[in-house]
């Protein structure tokens, strides 16, 4: 097990093999992360059961709460790249750095969107510095960060590196930032799903939000696999089997 | 010299900057004692394979490797030459002497690189030659093992000159291994090392 | 008192006292944004006192924010900061004494100067101790955060307003419990709770801080 593992690790890490990867898994990851994720939220939109206080309002749920744990765990994930990077100087995770931060950024700006457009009906306005919404926001914000920064560095070796101790900073972050924000206190209702223990939303309407969370992770992952082959065609187009490919082509 | 005195082995090393190869299959061995000159066009990466070899510079492929009993005790001098205008010509030199542990008599440095009298002058009032002195006078503190040396010799008058090429070849008669870039050349028993395409004349 | 720590803080302490303009601009940056709140929202006092904390946190913040981009840009180009990374210490040795040096010199001064911008916003004067002390303890952090987005942008030409956007979402757990404190007080709260977080967030920052400085230097330097 370990040793398959170690082999994974090694493999995945060369830009070849990655690509290889990349290749094989792209053409089924696409289509089952779109279809998962329509059965998700065409469920959860159009046959979940309306919720006793909120009504049908609620659905919008089953995009921001995808939404939104996408955007953390994206973040998280370009922590771990940003540790790998300094540590072990892995090139494959500079590539993932790069990769992971535009669609994360674009589910946080999701998930405020949607988190705006819930907060009408059920605020009676759009914007509320409730805790999780300003959360969301300073995590958009450092995602914007660590693209910046990224594109301010010519050499992309050097931009992956410093983006990855930013990164690594901003994971310690975000943890502060959730307890100072939720200390400052707010009117959103307390966490409605906990995967390890019971939940306090009905099954009917857990189900389709657990699938549409777990469409829009595939699709997340999609779209990282698709940048981060393009980022190693760029890094690696004088290298001699990007060549062969492209005069194979 | 003695297999376990200090050793500097270079394999394979390849370097590229801004999409253009700077160096490839790079290799030498270099050992205490012994002068090393780096020439090469403008450009041709003789100030980033200094860099390398001091360990600020990390993108590279290849084997560097310092094969000595502790750490290598490093003098470097960069092509900045690292004075701060706001600070006297003692001021400057004391605190790299500190930073670097190089205990010596720093007035005296600075007299045997030609400033003497020029001790409490701020550094904004020295030319571009006297402050490079203030680096240079680094050298004529407490001894280092290795000297990597990056254009000592710009904007260096001709009595400066002379004094850089005895001072140098007293440190490496007394163990201490010399890379430096510039197109002067110290003696007779320098070793060579030229980067890019066209071959040594 | 002639280790390299010393000598760098003795050197840093020396450098500003050559060019006071660098530690007096951002107190005069500070004194000046307070100052435009009662221009800007209107003179009342009890709407000042209702914004005072906020505001003049957030002009601290800024202020030290300012006065950090320059922080390792002069040693980066003059080839003082390459000295101080191929030197035989390491280099959180060094960095940390331009850290503390900075504090001294910007920092703490902030805290001096804050109990009579708040007094001027109309902060009750039980409450200026209190405002004193979340300074106090905030500013280093500030330092430390701060100038791991100054070494991470040192090399860039247009570092202010990256710089910026860098680090000021990295500021805003200090200044929520800074400002927030210093609401506890003028209401009359306990303090001592949100006091012992910023000190909490001091001691996170002092323990990783200045290693995630040096290794941003390092990584400028094309480490």
């Amino acid at each position: 097990m370990w040793n398959t593992l170690k082999r994974w690790y090694h493999q995945l890490g060369s830009p070849r093999y990655f690509y290889r990867f990349a290749d094989i898994v792209l053409p089924w990851l696409w289509p089952l992360a779109l279809i998962v994720l329509a059965i998700g939220l065409v469920w959860g939109l159009a046959y979940a059961p309306v919720e006793r206080y909120q009504g049908d309002s609620y659905r919008i749920i089953y995009l921001h709460v995808p939404a939104s744990s996408g955007a953390l765990m994206g973040y998280i994930a370009m922590g771990v790249a940003g540790l790998v990077c300094l540590v072990w100087r892995m090139k494959m995770a500079e590539v993932m750095l790069k990769a992971l931060a535009p669609f994360g950024a674009v589910l946080a700006a999701v998930s405020l969107i949607s988190g705006a457009i819930w907060g009408k009906p059920t605020w009676g306005t759009y914007w509320q510095w409730d805790a999780r919404l300003t959360s969301m926001l300073i995590l958009l914000f450092m995602y914007l960060g660590v693209m910046v920064l990224q594109s301010a560095i010519r050499d992309p070796r050097q931009a992956a590196r410093a983006a990855s101790l930013l990164a690594l900073v901003g994971v310690i972050n975000v943890v502060i930032v959730k307890y100072s924000v939720e200390w400052l206190n707010t009117l959103h209702q307390g966490a409605t799903l906990n995967l390890f223990s019971e939940s306090s939303i009905n099954p009917a309407m857990k189900y389709p939000l657990l699938i549409s969370m777990l469409g829009m992770w595939l699709l997340y992952a999609a779209n990282v696999l698709m940048r981060a082959r393009a980022e190693v065609l760029s890094r690696e187009r004088r290298s001699g089997w990007v060549r062969k490919l492209v005069e194979g082509h | 010299m003695s297999c376990d005195s200090l050793r500097l082995t270079v394999r394979q090393l390849q370097c590229e900057r801004d999409e253009r190869v700077l160096f490839r299959d790079l290799a030498f061995q270099a050992s205490a004692g012994e002068i090393w000159q780096i020439t090469g066009a403008n450009g041709a990466g003789k100030t980033t394979l200094l860099r390398i070899l001091v360990g600020l510079h990390g993108f590279y492929e290849g084997e560097v490797r310092w094969h000595s009993p502790l750490a290598p005790d490093l003098l470097y001098l960069g092509h900045q030459p690292g004075v701060r205008e706001e600070l006297t010509a003692r001021e400057n030199l004391r605190f790299s002497a500190a930073l670097n542990n190089q205990p010596g008599d720093v007035d005296a440095a600075l007299d045997a690189v030609d400033l003497y009298g020029f001790e409490d002058v701020p550094a904004a009032h020295l030319s571009a030659g006297q402050k490079r002195r203030v680096a240079l006078a680094r050298l004529w503190l407490a001894p280092k093992k290795v000297w990597i040396l990056d254009e000592p010799y710009t904007a260096i008058d001709q009595n400066g000159v002379a004094r850089l090429d005895q001072r140098i070849r007293d440190a490496a008669g007394n163990g201490t291994l010399v890379l430096y870039t510039s197109h002067h050349r110290v003696g007779d028993d320098v070793r060579r090392l030229h980067l890019g395409a066209e071959a040594p004349a | 008192m002639n280790g390299p720590w010393w000598a760098t803080l003795r050197r840093e302490l020396t450098l500003i006292w050559r060019s006071p303009a660098d530690m007096v601009q951002p107190l005069f940056f500070f004194m000046v944004v307070v100052s435009l709140f009662p221009l800007g929202l209107s003179p009342k006092p009890e709407l000042l006192a209702l914004v005072a904390p906020g505001v003049v946190w957030v002009a601290a913040l800024l202020a030290v924010m300012l006065s950090l981009d320059g922080l390792f840009r002069r040693d980066q180009e003059s080839g003082a900061l390459d000295q101080m990374l191929t030197a035989p210490v390491v280099s959180v040795l060094p960095v940390s004494a331009k850290l503390l040096a900075h504090w001294l010199l910007t920092g703490l001064p902030l805290a001096l100067l804050a109990p009579l911008l708040g007094y001027m916003m109309q902060l009750p004067v039980p409450a200026l101790a209190t405002l004193t002390y979340s300074v106090l303890l905030g500013t280093p952090t500030l330092t430390v955060i701060g100038a791991i987005g100054a070494a991470l942008t040192v090399g860039l030409n247009r570092g202010g307003i990256l710089l910026a956007l860098l680090i000021l979402p990295l500021y805003v757990p200090v200044l929520v419990f800074g400002a927030g404190v210093v609401r506890a007080a003028v209401d009359g709260s306990p303090t001592q709770g949100l006091l012992a977080v910023l000190g909490a967030l001091l001691a996170l920052a002092l323990s990783l801080g200045p290693l995630a400085v040096a290794m941003g230097l390092r990584i400028s330097a094309g480490d």
